[in-house]
């Protein structure tokens, strides 16, 4: 930082170069690039913004996921159970209440699925929320609604993927139901859908974007505030997209580590 | 190789940068071969622009009409976010800008400003028995305000929170919910906002001065003979009272 304020004079003085014949209009490609890298990114210290922006964006986005990480698991064990019993022979066949429930889980996934996130967002910022001050609760607990349904579908997928036979080893080693779901299937299941419920949380650290439209000041929004104080075209929403794009090329780069390292452990276990 | 296609794709992005100044398309064929003049909106903003139907109308549209009638073109009409209109003229998606725009000197390093057509101010709206009562109440409180609006600006001189929507009415809806303490919008819209709600609650607040303003129409720089024409309506519809009849059509309470 120390060294970027030392730089500031020089970028300053290139800009109070070009700054008159901005206003004419007569700048030639180069240094209309500068003059808009300049008073979009530099000038008044609006980099600033953008950084106090990306900070509101990846908080509503941990905490969202957290939220949607929670409530999806609830809502994916609740749709596992009116698959896995029907039949009812051999097992204890899940309870009316519990019927209900997972009536009612896929009732919300195909809800918040088939409506718009902007829509949802939309409700409960202006209904559900009414009351509620602050934006950035209000964000994450929007998110992390519309991010359980799809995380419950990917740990549904998951837990469903586990071999059938392990349940029966589980349960003819003596352990009741629900010792070995959460013992023996759900970390097997949570390995194969790792992946894919990264995947998700980076979507959703894209998503968090339209949290902008209820005037939460993040990343997109920091893009729009400062667009509407310079008249540019599209050199803010370059500025913030480079941002996203070097988040989400982090955390990609993170989960294709993970990945890797899943698969080795699972060649060891075939060694073994 | 790699690289090679990166830096080709980055200095695509950029290209649009260098066509800047040169798009301007006072008359651009339409469909059926007509001249067209295209104006920018953001028909969320009643009286001076709003959708009814399926046609922008308001005092703005009007006048719009009046222009290109005199220049003899059909007019178009571009609705888009506000914050949109000037980045949109200097890049020439449009021909000018008619918005309840007012004139400032930040706008003017952009684009080009014509003669005002109207005298507004901002008003601030307030909860009955809210904490905000004057100037003074005022500071450091939640204002709401419609992204990039002059509102936007006399905000800032009083608070660092302040939340911008991309709708007036978002702001009004966020106060009588409780969420803000006050929201700062243009006069005439403030008072169309709050008699459409109907909420006793709400009140404009005169004790807070704000400057006056004057709406103008903007085109980009460098169209001298564009802003003559919309300059030489503007002079017509005040002198032969074509802009009372206007602003008599939408402010009927008013006198």
């Amino acid at each position: 930082m120390q060294g970027f304020a030392l730089l500031m004079p020089m970028f300053e003085s290139w800009y109070a170069a070009i700054q008159e014949r901005a206003v004419m209009g007569t700048l030639g490609f180069w240094e209309n690039l500068y003059k808009e890298v300049y008073i979009n990114f530099l000038y008044q210290e609006r980099y600033l913004n953008y950084l106090r922006g990306l900070w509101l964006t990846l908080e509503v986005t941990f905490f969202a996921a957290l939220l949607g990480f929670a409530l999806g698991l609830v809502l994916a064990m609740l749709r596992v159970q009116a698959v896995q019993s029907p039949d009812g022979r051999g097992r204890r066949a899940s309870s009316a209440v519990m019927r209900f429930l997972s009536w009612l889980a896929g009732k919300y996934i195909n809800i918040i699925r088939g409506t718009p996130m902007l829509l949802q967002i939309l409700i409960i910022n202006f209904g559900i929320m009414a009351a509620v001050k602050n934006k950035t609760l209000i964000g994450i607990v929007a998110c992390g609604i519309n991010s359980a349904a799809y995380v419950a579908e990917i740990l549904r997928g998951g837990i469903l993927s586990v071999d059938k036979g392990q349940i029966e080893a589980g349960r003819s080693l003596g352990l009741s139901r629900m010792q070995t779901m959460v013992m023996i299937v759900f970390p097997q299941a949570l390995k194969s859908a790792l992946p894919s419920l990264c995947n998700e949380f980076i979507a959703l650290l894209k998503e968090t974007s339209i949290l902008a439209y209820i005037a939460l000041s993040d990343l997109t929004k920091a893009a729009d505030y400062i667009r509407s104080r310079t008249y540019s075209p599209f050199m803010p929403y370059i500025i913030s997209g480079l941002m996203y794009l070097t988040v989400v090329t982090i955390l990609t780069k993170a989960v294709g580590v993970l990945e890797r390292r899943l698969r080795q452990s699972d060649a060891g276990n075939e060694a073994r | 190789m790699k690289k090679f296609l990166t830096i080709l794709l980055v200095v695509a992005m950029l290209i649009p940068f260098a066509a800047l100044s040169e798009t301007y398309n006072l008359a651009t064929a339409g469909s059926d071969g007509e001249l067209s003049i295209t104006m920018g909106t953001n028909a969320e903003f009643p009286p001076f622009e709003f959708v009814e139907g399926e046609d922008v109308v308001g005092v703005d549209a009007d006048i719009a009409h009046e222009i290109a009638n005199d220049l003899g073109l059909t007019l178009l009409i571009s609705n888009m976010a506000f914050d949109s209109i000037i980045p949109a003229l200097t890049s020439g998606q449009i021909d000018m800008g008619i918005a309840a725009m007012t004139v400032k000197e930040e706008r003017l390093l952009s684009v080009d400003f014509s003669e005002p057509y109207y005298n507004a101010r901002q008003a601030l709206i307030v909860k009955v028995g809210g904490s905000v009562v004057d100037a003074e109440t005022l500071k450091d409180k939640t204002i709401g305000v419609q992204n990039g609006t002059t509102g936007d600006y006399a905000a800032e001189e009083y608070t660092a929170d302040v939340q911008r929507f991309g709708k007036a009415l978002d702001a009004v809806l966020e106060l009588q919910n409780g969420k803000l303490d006050a929201v700062i919008v243009d006069e005439p819209v403030a008072k169309n906002i709050v008699a459409a709600l109907g909420n006793p609650d709400l009140i404009l607040l005169d004790a807070v001065a704000f400057e006056d303003e004057f709406y103008a129409i903007a085109v980009a720089k460098g169209h001298p003979e564009l802003l003559e024409a919309i300059n030489a309506t503007i002079k017509r519809i005040q002198e032969d009272g074509t802009l009372d009849a206007i602003l008599l059509k939408y402010f009927p309470t008013e006198e």
